[in-house]
């Protein structure tokens, strides 16, 4: 039997989870209006759920330039792409090595990898190695290397798996019949690790697709625009949009700045994967962030 | 006395395989993470472009004495510590009421709708993040100031006032991470027994009750293990949240100026290595020791969940 008490919670409940998804939806929804609204209208009565009058215009504006969109789309498709596969390969085997706990200095491999997890040099010395040592301002490789390509935490979470859902037998049937370890690893231990990749992956990819950092610390503008990742181009719209706040005098020119709506568009078009593809991945990208969270 | 075993030889060639396999991820490491330690010697270094990290001159705390010297220290650490502090208790109350909410809703199919929907701005870039703040806040275009005008009220200047961005960063910040929180303590929520519920309602306790006496003792070692792992982390700022939000504008730096912020301005805006190595260097090594701290504490209390 329901209680009363029990009814009105699960009342209360649902009224507040409802307004928590309505706050949490709004702000997209304004967005999304917001570049469907007429660009006149938008700067005479700003951003509304409920504008005068509706427009294509934002992304006609944006078709006009397409090549730089494009562009900066497939950067974003190509750095995420490469970000994501080599992750994978160079994490999964790593983890792979540290799941053997008979190899010989595991220990101390184990505990270089955890280091990292507890002292961090930092920006600063970060930026000067990768700028000075490697030279990779104004490259791709200032996009795919810094920070994103693997994290301690991921190397965990995978060598976990290894350790306790791989069952050993497997290993001594497969060199009773003289398999080679990368040929066991590669084509029996990875079909079999299929779920933790794929979070892996997930969480990589997401990471790489949002990141618009390594584009500010290793890029420059009159430089690398041609590298430009979609997030790259909404910092820069930001970074105009700062500077025009900040000085009231003339000289800047406003062309560099998209119109009021197409800004808005660009947004759009830059969450709109993520938005159309969350519902699929939901499930695993939750399970990820709650195993990356509380450890094992 | 012989030893009892005698020590077998370490057979490297059956090992070898796994030493190449590991080789990759770790020279990423040492790129990545190990390159950059050494790289904290430039905080006590005169940092000269033509002399490299290595070579330039060492003088000692100068850069320190400099950086505290300005007022900026005080600010940048005064507000990391200040949010931080603040945003760990409030992500925990809020963390934890969605979740004990959430697991009282029992149609699974709205349960799974709010999950996906609460969860959906943990996954935003802070640009795009940007954008939407900027919407509604925005001096000329933004919904608020269009609302106030229509009431008759003057508009207010968000992106140079101070006094409003305590509370708009706080609910950015609740507002992007409410369903990781909620996520995370409903995992061990579900994995509470039924049997203790049920007794507890044959014994007439109210569902306030049932969650003051058995949900929150229950799930307070997760409570307790994300505070310590978030103190750990209490010298560290979202920089996209500090930087991209308030739209960098100077007239905000007294309330939104972090350590993260302060080091990438210091370093790619002024040009200016002493200052920002030297704030980096002390975020870096007060952050280490926290963390060792938090994990030492940890470890204490459940010997499973410590790092290391």
């Amino acid at each position: 039997m329901v209680s009363k008490d029990q009814k009105r919670w699960s009342l209360a409940a649902n009224i507040i989870m409802m307004i928590c998804s309505v706050a949490a939806i709004l702000p997209f929804l304004l967005l999304i209006i917001a570049s469907f609204t007429d660009d006149k209208t938008a700067i005479l009565n700003g951003y509304s759920y409920f504008p005068e009058k509706w427009s294509f215009g934002a992304y006609e504006y944006l078709l006009q330039d397409i090549g730089k969109y494009a562009r900066a789309y497939g950067m974003t498709i190509l750095v995420t792409a490469i970000g994501t596969v080599v992750s994978i390969i160079i994490t999964s085997m790593l983890a792979y090595m540290l799941s053997k706990r008979k190899l010989p200095g595991v220990k101390i491999l184990n505990f270089l990898v955890i280091f990292t997890m507890l002292f961090n040099g930092g920006l600063v010395p970060t930026y000067m190695i990768y700028t000075r040592v490697f030279h990779v301002k104004n490259t791709i490789w200032g996009l795919l290397l810094p920070n994103l390509l693997m994290s301690a935490f991921m190397i965990m979470l995978v060598r976990n798996y290894y350790e306790h859902s791989i069952p050993e037998e497997l290993y001594e049937s497969a060199r009773i019949d003289g398999a080679g370890e990368f040929y066991i690893f590669f084509k029996i231990v990875q079909p079999l690790s299929k779920p933790i990749l794929a979070t892996v992956g997930l969480m990589t990819g997401i990471a790489y697709w949002n990141d618009w950092q390594n584009g500010l610390y290793y890029l420059t503008k009159d430089q690398s625009a041609h590298l430009y990742t979609i997030q790259n181009i909404l910092n820069e719209i930001n970074t105009n949009i700062a500077f025009l706040a900040s000085t009231n005098v003339g000289g800047f020119n406003t062309a560099d700045l998209p119109t009021t709506t197409a800004r808005m568009a660009i947004a759009v078009i830059g969450i709109l994967p993520i938005l159309v593809l969350y519902p699929f991945f939901q499930k695993y990208f939750a399970k990820g962030l709650v195993m990356g969270a509380v450890k094992g | 006395m012989k030893p009892a075993k005698k020590k077998k030889k370490t057979n490297w060639k059956h090992w070898l395989p796994f030493y190449l396999m590991g080789l990759p991820g770790f020279i990423y490491l040492f790129i990545n993470n190990y390159m950059p330690l050494m790289g904290l010697q430039i905080a006590f270094k005169d940092f000269k472009y033509n002399l490299g990290i290595w070579k330039s001159p060492w003088v000692g705390l100068k850069n320190f004495e400099f950086l505290f010297a300005t007022g900026d220290a005080a600010i940048m650490i005064r507000n990391t510590l200040l949010y931080n502090i603040v945003w760990i208790v409030l992500g925990i109350v809020v963390g934890v009421g969605a979740a004990i909410l959430l697991n009282e809703v029992y149609n699974a199919k709205l349960k799974k709708f709010y999950q996906t929907v609460i969860l959906m701005p943990y996954l935003m870039s802070m640009v795009v993040i940007a954008y939407l703040v900027f919407a509604y806040l925005s001096p000329t275009n933004g919904l608020v100031n269009g609302i106030l005008e229509a009431l008759g009220k003057s508009p207010i200047e968000f992106y140079a006032e101070t006094k409003y961005w305590p509370f708009i960063l706080t609910f950015v910040n609740q507002w992007k991470n409410i369903g990781f929180g909620m996520i995370l303590y409903l995992s061990t929520i579900v994995g509470i027994d039924k049997s203790l519920y049920e007794a507890a309602q044959l014994d007439g306790a109210s569902k306030w009750k049932q969650h003051r006496f058995i949900t929150i003792p229950l799930i307070k070692p997760t409570i307790i293990m994300l505070f310590i792992m978030n103190v750990g982390q209490i010298f560290r700022s979202d920089f996209g949240l500090f930087y991209q939000v308030p739209m960098n504008q100077g007239a905000l730096y007294n309330v939104t100026q972090t350590i993260d912020t302060y080091v990438y301005r210091a370093l790619l805006q002024r040009n200016d290595i002493a200052m920002s190595s030297a704030a980096s260097f002390i975020q870096s090594i007060v952050g280490f020791i926290f963390i060792v701290t938090a994990n030492q504490i940890i470890k204490k209390y459940d010997e499973k969940s410590s790092l290391f």
